[in-house]
């Protein structure tokens, strides 16, 4: 460890960081705009500027900047040099030369890095008297804001966009102090990391535009530690509430999962929590078939009256926390417990559950992953299905440019220069999925070949590694590649809703360890808590856990159903659902939002979103996260576990009745079984304290407390008191030295901004100073989870295609697709084809084609893929308009005269809102 | 013994001269226009809304008494939906308007907001609005701004350059 000295403090520094880092870790303040953690440095805005010595004696120097100079054994620097503090003041003084007098109506204002440094430099009296360069905006789709103006060009955005996150459509025009970053033209940014855009920018231009609408200042929002529900990676973020409505969603640093940046979804995708539709009370349905609406202790006492001492099942959900399942599951009993999974994807997780508890290949998190330098994809497209994975994929490639600048000396930080000397070498990435996938671009090989031949494909790569030859150069590739690799990383998932697949990824990755080879397998399942249901189910239970068909089945000995937070029409067909609802069973469900499965019960419970309840997560990576309240539920809406609770007690259940706090249900769930031990470890119980106090969710400048209830009555009311939680409904409290997991903003003095993050970090771009959030509670038993399943090749009719399911980032979850600018952007469903096929059935991109699969007809748009597995056709997954499609069905494809093509999209101005139900963000 | 004398006699001289408390409120005191009294919202020499809800005040206020919520026009400009302030809990300290960058935000020397029920102390929007410039008659923000708004075009702004035209290859 070098020793270097700043202004005569003497620093122990580690080998191979630069000076900006050393200088942060120490906890200094040097300003930077141009730097990232995540991106290394460039040194294009000059703003780090300190002086370097020779040696003692001299006392001169010279000016370098901090994030592109090495710390060498015994440097000698000065920050509060006067030509150092002259240097920086006067790069600010020119970056503000153009700067727009928009403070006060800019989004980023209080939250601003621009802002920060300049008062750290203590630039104040604009000197220059000439004019100030103006350039147009352009409109960026419905998420991002665009006012170029602000603009300070430190070229984050282009780096961001086009080198970390792979975006082609945003980059840097024209030149000197003419410097424009924008498309080409006018139009919605295509990368599925667009949003991050926002945080990543140092100053206004690149703004949250749903956000914007309604805005409030960051010091107003109140914020609470969050998991996002998405999907199944467990990002961590920071959801913000202001006058009882869903703000926005920020980034909050994981070191291991997540990092610094979230997809699209995940950011714009919780706009449906304030949404008309959702349920505010409870509801009895009358014999009409209309609602009447009822208080919370009514419909506890109706429920209790049909469920207590009568045969009862539950039906789970993969989108409620873990405790509400385990709770349904108490509550009717593990025999009359059903996942809540359609009957194929319950078969998938159960070999998923069955394949993590027992390869010996690791489970990497997001961190390790970016270390991988193979990887081999079996039929994902992890963009679309774990979009924050396939940006860390697009950071492990990148590992044969850093292996490269190792044998040149470079240091990883050196950003330019290692892109220059890697140009676009890259490392292997083989990608074998149906049809074409967002990572194609930078994969070394992708195959198109169909679910049944990717597991096979699978299988001959383990065969490979294990010695045995094969025809196929792909597959001898891909053998090679993972046998060369330090890091091999094979990724699968269930978004195929094939288990074939599955079990071929377990075989390869099964085969790396025989060979001694430590292998990574990570699995992608469906929603935010699919792995956490899938072991919570898994257990305790001699037979096969009970299916949705077979409980259809059984349907007509049942007193009543509960149904937890899910819609059966995305889970089964509807012969089943019909038998569930005419069964003569009571329906009792609870959800967040108005569906079919609502105005099918019998009696409907209002449940809390995510951001209005507390509950823990399984992500596919096995690690247990909890996620906090950010506000208190409106009007009669409760959380699941509470109603679980609720009706526990009603029912007077033997062990239930006895809890009342949220952290007895955690113990109780952590005793359940042996794998959910460590769940009370996830984040701190309610009884923690910091410094005697609570962790507040409001900033210390919290605004408007005597005015924003004056409205409804100058009384004002005591601040609403958690009692399920360490964190508080106030401002009183330090958010500081807690926990990772109970983290609700960063900020830090003099530093307003998300870069404020760097004082929560242990050190520079390591984990925070509070650990990393998560517990991962699935450990390999390291047995070995080879499962044999040899596919079958499906027999194709002639004029048949076989359907593969394609998921979107916008339009294929449930819950953010009832956002309006997600839904917005997820367009219409479509029919993905090849060309050929399309030119089979004469149609063009935009036309229509009816799908037949069986009795059901459906007419779909086109769209023409660039690569397509033989006999295969795309259907948007997750869209209602194809809920009635199932995957790896046959299906018959004719074109459709009647269809009416969209008319060309209009490009819509800044003001265009949406006019569906869901309005987001009001 | 002197210094009580003394006493004496300069309160007896008091006697004689003129009172500076008045007969309120039959006779109103002199009030200077800075005067920190009553707060208002003006509107710019257009007769717009001068408040963009930057939510400054609200940020600055001691006692916590300003509560708005930003919402934007057609052409982009922002402007408070609701602005609201509790007068009960003001304490005229006059730091809101310090703070105000579009000289919105306005203290009066109209001082006599008395109540029978606290509940009329609280202002919304409709009560704080005037119809006038205040204290500061040319002022308008958007004048200022880089913001592009329905009567200004980017490049029209005080201080401003024509927009860049990135296409061209002239220095």
């Amino acid at each position: 460890m070098p020793t270097i000295y700043i202004d005569g403090q003497a620093l122990e520094v580690a080998q191979g960081e630069n000076i900006l880092e050393a200088c942060l870790n120490a906890g200094m303040d040097l300003p930077y705009f141009c730097w990232h953690p995540a991106m290394g440095s460039i040194g294009s805005c000059r703003q780090c500027a300190l002086v370097q010595y020779q040696n003692e004696e001299d006392t001169r120097g010279r000016i370098v900047m901090g994030c592109m100079t090495p710390v060498t054994e015994g440097a000698r620097f000065s920050l509060n040099a006067e030509n150092a503090t002259e240097f920086r003041s006067a790069v600010v003084e020119s970056l503000m030369l153009n700067h727009p007098h928009d403070c006060p109506v800019c989004g980023e204002g209080g939250e601003c890095h621009l802002q920060d440094m300049t008062v750290m430099v203590g630039h104040r009296d604009r000197r220059y008297t000439g004019k100030k360069n103006t350039h147009r905006n352009q409109y960026l789709g419905p998420l991002i804001h665009h006012e170029m103006n602000r603009c300070i060009t430190c070229y984050r955005c282009e780096r961001y966009y086009r080198d970390y996150a792979g975006g082609k459509d945003l980059g840097a025009q024209a030149s000197h102090d003419h410097v424009y970053f924008g498309r080409h033209e006018e139009g919605v940014l295509q990368s599925e990391f667009s949003g991050n855009l926002v945080e990543v920018c140092p100053t206004g231009v690149f703004t949250d535009k749903p956000f914007l609408k309604h805005y409030s200042r960051k010091w107003d929002l109140q914020s609470a530690p969050s998991i996002c529900s998405g999907c199944a990676v467990g990002c961590n973020i920071a959801p913000g509430e202001r006058y009882g409505k869903l703000k926005r969603v920020h980034n909050r640093y994981n070191h291991e999962v997540n990092g610094y940046f979230l997809c699209d979804r995940g950011r714009f995708g919780s706009g449906y929590i304030n949404s008309d539709a959702r349920l505010d009370y409870a509801g009895i349905k009358k014999p009409d078939g209309s609602f009447m609406a009822v208080h919370q202790q009514q419909a506890i006492d109706t429920a209790a009256s049909w469920i207590k001492h009568k045969k009862v099942a539950g039906i789970g959900s993969p989108r409620a926390s873990l405790e509400a399942n385990y709770l349904l599951r108490e509550l009717v009993g593990a025999a009359n417990f059903v996942a809540g999974f359609s009957d194929r994807e319950a078969e998938i997780m159960g070999t998923i559950v069955h394949s993590l508890k027992h390869t010996r290949a690791s489970n990497p998190s997001i961190k390790q992953m970016e270390a991988a330098d193979a990887i081999l994809i079996l039929g994902e497209d992890v963009t679309n299905t774990a979009p924050r994975v396939a940006l860390g994929l697009r950071q492990s490639v990148r590992n044969k440019a850093f292996e490269l600048a190792e044998q040149m000396g470079l240091p990883p930080w050196q950003d330019a220069a290692i892109r220059n000397l890697a140009q676009d070498q890259r490392s292997p990435m083989i990608i074998v999925s149906a049809m074409d996938t967002r990572l194609d671009d930078v994969a070394s090989r992708c195959v198109s070949l169909a679910a049944d031949d990717i597991a096979v494909f699978g299988y001959a790569v383990a065969e490979v590694l294990a010695g045995g030859k094969s025809e196929d150069v792909a597959v001898n590739e891909a053998a090679e590649i993972l046998l060369r690799a330090k890091h091999p990383l094979i990724l699968s998932g269930s978004s195929m809703s094939h288990t074939g697949i599955v079990n071929g990824a377990v075989a390869v990755a099964e085969a790396l360890e025989a060979q001694n080879k430590s292998a990574m397998l990570s699995l992608c399942v469906a929603e935010s808590n699919s792995l956490g249901l899938a072991l919570l189910v898994d257990s305790g239970l001699k037979t096969k856990p009970l299916s949705i068909s077979k409980l259809a089945k059984k349907s007509s000995k049942l007193d009543a159903l509960i149904i937890l937070e899910n819609d059966l029409d995305r889970r089964s067909n509807k012969a089943d659902i019909d038998l569930l609802v005419t069964g003569g069973a009571k329906i009792v469900s609870m959800d967040i939002l108005e569906n079919s499965t609502l105005n099918n019960s019998d009696l409907v419970l209002p449940a809390a979103s995510y951001a209005e309840s507390q509950g823990t997560l399984v992500s596919s990576e096995g690690r247990a996260q909890r996620y906090f309240p950010v506000y208190r539920p409106a009007a009669e809406r409760l959380p699941s576990w509470q109603w679980m609770l609720q009706l526990a007690d009603a029912c007077e259940h033997k062990t239930l009745s006895e809890l009342e706090h949220f952290d007895q249900v955690v113990a109780a769930c952590a005793a359940s079984q042996p794998l959910f031990a460590t769940l009370v470890d996830v984040a701190p119980l309610r009884d923690y304290r910091s410094q005697g106090q609570k962790i507040p969710r409001q900033t210390h400048r919290y605004s408007g407390r005597t005015a924003m209830n004056a409205g409804v009555s100058v009384h004002e009311p005591q601040q609403p008191e958690d009692t399920e939680s360490a964190l508080a409904f106030s401002m009183e409290g330090l958010n500081r030295d807690e926990p990772a997991s109970l983290i609700p903003y960063v900020w830090s003095p003099g530093w307003n901004s998300n870069q404020s993050l760097q004082k929560f970090q242990a050190e520079v771009d390591g984990p925070l100073k509070g650990g990393t959030a998560g517990v991962r509670i699935i450990q390999s038993t390291g047995l070995g989870a080879l499962q044999s399943s040899e596919p079958a090749e499906p027999t194709l009719k002639p004029h048949h295609w076989l359907l593969v399911p394609v998921h979107q980032v916008h339009g294929s979850e449930e819950m953010s697709a009832n956002t309006d600018e997600i839904a917005e952007l997820a367009g219409r469903a479509f029919i993905g084809i090849g060309e050929k096929v399309a030119e089979k059935l004469d149609v063009a991109e935009g036309d229509g084609v009816v799908v037949t699969q069986g009795k059901t007809d459906i007419s779909l748009q086109v769209k023409i893929l660039s690569r397509v597995a033989k006999n295969c056709v795309g259907f948007s997954a997750g869209y209602s308009e194809t809920l009635g499609l199932t995957a790896g069905s046959l299906v018959s494809l004719v074109k459709d005269q009647q269809w009416v093509r969209a008319t060309s999209q209009m490009i819509a101005t800044d003001k265009g809102t949406g006019t569906r139900g869901g309005s987001a963000h009001v | 013994m002197l210094s009580e004398l003394r006493t004496i006699w300069e309160v007896l001289k008091h006697t004689f001269t003129k009172a500076e408390t008045v007969q309120y409120p039959e006779e109103m005191p002199y009030l200077s226009p800075r005067y920190r009294g009553r707060i208002v919202l003006t509107r710019d020499p257009d007769g717009e809304e001068r408040c963009v809800a930057c939510n400054l005040c609200a940020a600055v206020c001691p006692v916590d008494c300003i509560a708005l919520q930003k919402d934007t026009r057609e052409d982009g400009t922002w402007y408070p939906e609701f602005f609201r302030i509790n007068f009960s809990r003001c304490i005229m300290c006059g730091m809101c308007e310090e703070a105000c960058p579009t000289y919105a935000i306005q203290l009066t020397p109209d001082f006599e907001m008395c109540e029978y029920d606290r509940q009329n102390m609280v202002y919304e929007k409709e009560h704080l609005l005037i119809n006038g410039v205040g204290k500061y008659p040319d002022y308008n923000f958007y004048r200022v701004s880089g913001m592009q708004t329905a009567t200004k075009d980017k490049g029209e702004a005080q201080n401003e350059a024509r927009p860049i035209d990135t296409k061209s290859l002239l220095p």
